[in-house]
């Protein structure tokens, strides 16, 4: 019976999103159905960590055709973790919503494609089928599509035509890598896949085809070459919809990448040094991108590319330290980031625009708000007793253990990036909140003061809350260094999850 | 059958690659549209062609005794066939907006330079 309850984390957004086609074209229904749906789905997500922590991989099989042949759905503790995870951000930016989202926003629809999409996100997490996964990436990107140009302004639409077009073309080279392997293998079982895959006598189509999955996914989250839609389009929605984007859809990417890259397919030299290579590029261009943006919503979107490298990076020295830390940072990563748009949208709020040099004396009038984005800021730059310190100790090691020439590049672009990051953020810090208010802004009227209460709370909780997480994963780095250690050993020894799956 | 299915994806994959690399919307519509259909031709070409055996247990056996036609690459295709006919109209109402705001074909033509807040 417990197994079969995995799978409500993708049902109750389902439940959600549906409810909330009733509710159409009432908002305030629809504002109060989806906090209540993120904060059940909050507590199943804590539940499923904590059974799949104490009692291992958990597999229900649908209608209970046994595995390969039906359709499975399985938890570990990769998966449960960042259900959980995405949880706490689909809350934070629910509750942002209440005063972040307009009223003619949600009387079209954004409740409800908000809850597919994490329907979407939670399925791609627990899937234990390939085909499965192309499905619910379908689902996210179907339902970001909409995100991403609902409200339709002209920056929205032209951002939305580059997001859409790169995401069906990283779709196509996805079906295409599986149509490959279902024909070599007549199986889309991951598990059985992980099983076949090394005895296939034809490995040299294997590599191409495993090519094809990391050019697909690179597309999803991001990676060097690949990377053009997400700054010309990240900063085009809303902060909500830019910070659920942020904090999760390139992610997405990631875990796929680290799940095909573990479980199907084991990285060679060859392989090794692409990944090192792109991974390098990916940081050094998107530190470089930062470097030079006045936009605060490009600059973040920039700051998400570059640190993305860091986790292409882990994957690809494959070490326990090293795939460890690339999930840390992915926990640290999915919170900051969500955090950071948040924050951007405030900003807009208070000042009327995100554009650094009418930017300033944010200090001055919000001491309070400033000192919550300090920590989150820290926390980014990755200042020692906080979160971002911690995973990059591990992937450093990592690199400096591994002697190839690529690494040697990885470790030189991590400290790199690491650098500008820390400048990119001391730079906006300085013009956004130290700097005095340009005489040309002082008329600009502030949006945020007027509002109520209950209003101002709904915009800094959020903030409030992801900030004590991350301030958590800082400060009891102990616990989470044991769970991606965790993940890191089942990631490195899939036997455990096969078995599960497979029953032998 | 296999080497007129072999043929016909190659031309779908190049044309399609070729029609994205346009600057016009409506054909980058049809790339995507081409592409598509290719990769579902892919999957229905590597899951293995068996013509004539549909995948039903005749009644007066019980189980199956010769090859018949894999039934799961028709049931991947179907879904890939649904899923891409909704973003394809997606894309192509997308496109139309695009076109209305922009009254022009060229993708060139999406770098509206940003006015300063938006």
């Amino acid at each position: 019976m417990i197994q079969n309850l995995i799978i409500l984390p993708v049902l109750i957004h389902l439940i959600t999103g549906t409810v909330n086609l009733f509710f159409w074209g009432k908002p305030q229904p629809q504002r109060l159905v989806s906090l209540l749906g993120t904060i059940v789905a909050m507590v199943c997500a804590w539940w499923l960590f904590r059974q799949v922590r104490a009692e291992g991989v958990l597999v229900m099989h649908a209608a209970n055709w046994k595995a390969p042949f039906g359709i499975t759905f399985v938890a570990d503790t990769f998966s449960s973790a960042l259900i959980l995870f995405t949880s706490f951000a689909g809350f934070a930016v629910s509750l942002f919503s209440l005063a972040g989202i307009s009223n003619l926003r949600a009387k079209h629809a954004f409740y409800p494609i908000f809850h597919f999409l994490l329907m979407g996100l939670n399925g791609a997490f627990l899937t234990g089928d390939l085909f499965n996964l192309y499905v619910f990436f379908e689902v996210i990107i179907m339902a970001s599509f909409v995100l991403i140009t609902l409200g339709g302004t002209k920056a929205q639409m032209e951002g939305g035509t580059k997001y859409v077009t790169l995401n069906l073309l990283a779709s196509v080279i996805f079906l295409t890598a599986i149509a490959i392997v279902y024909g070599l293998t007549g199986t889309l079982n991951l598990a059985d896949l992980a099983r076949t895959l090394p005895n296939i006598k034809n490995q040299s189509l294997i590599n191409i085809t495993a090519l094809l999955f990391f050019t697909g996914f690179g597309i999803k989250s991001a990676v060097f070459p690949l990377y053009f839609w997400l700054p010309s389009s990240y900063h085009t929605p809303p902060s909500a919809v830019a910070a659920i984007f942020a904090g999760l859809l390139t992610k997405v990417g990631i875990y796929a990448m680290l799940r095909m890259f573990t479980l199907l397919f084991h990285p060679d030299m060859f392989m090794t040094t692409i990944i090192l290579v792109i991974s390098l590029g990916t940081m050094i261009t998107g530190a470089l991108g930062a470097l030079i943006k006045n936009d605060l919503k490009r600059l973040f979107s920039y700051l998400i590319i570059c640190h993305i490298g860091y986790m292409v990076g882990g994957l690809a020295l494959f070490t326990q330290a090293a795939l460890g830390g690339a999930v840390f940072y992915l926990f640290h990563d999915m919170m900051i980031k969500t955090n950071l748009f948040l924050i951007a949208g405030v900003i807009r709020k208070i000042r009327g625009t995100t554009n650094m040099p009418k930017l300033g004396g944010l200090y001055h009038h919000y001491p309070k708000f400033s000192l919550l984005v300090a920590i989150v800021i820290f926390s980014l730059a990755g200042t020692p007793p906080l979160s971002g310190f911690w995973p990059k100790i591990y992937l450093f090691q990592a690199g400096f253990a591994n002697t190839s020439w690529a690494s040697n590049y990885y470790v030189a672009g991590l400290i790199f990036s690491s650098l500008v990051t820390l400048f990119v953020l001391a730079k906006m810090w300085k013009e956004v909140f130290w700097k005095k208010q340009p005489d040309t802004q002082i008329h600009v009227p502030d949006h945020f003061e007027p509002l109520s209460f209950m209003r101002k709370l709904s915009l800094i909780l959020p903030i409030a809350f992801l900030a004590s997480i991350t301030l958590y994963i800082g400060l009891d780095a102990e616990r989470i260094l044991t769970v991606a250690n965790d993940i890191a050993k089942e990631m490195l020894n899939p036997q455990p999850y096969i078995k599960a799956v497979l029953g032998k | 059958m296999e080497l007129l299915l072999v043929v016909l994806i190659t031309v779908l994959y190049a044309s399609g690659i070729f029609m994205l690399l346009r600057r016009s919307m409506v054909r980058l519509i049809m790339g995507i549209v081409l592409i598509g259909n290719g990769a579902n031709l892919l999957i229905f070409l590597l899951g293995g062609i068996t013509p004539g055996s549909p995948p039903v247990i005749p009644e007066s056996r019980s189980v199956f005794v010769e090859a018949y036609a894999d039934p799961v690459p028709q049931a991947l295709i179907l879904t890939a066939i649904v899923i891409s006919f909704g973003i394809q109209s997606f894309a192509i109402v997308l496109l139309r907006q695009v076109y209305r705001l922009l009254e022009s074909d060229d993708l060139d033509d999406l770098n509206t330079p940003l006015e300063e807040d938006i």
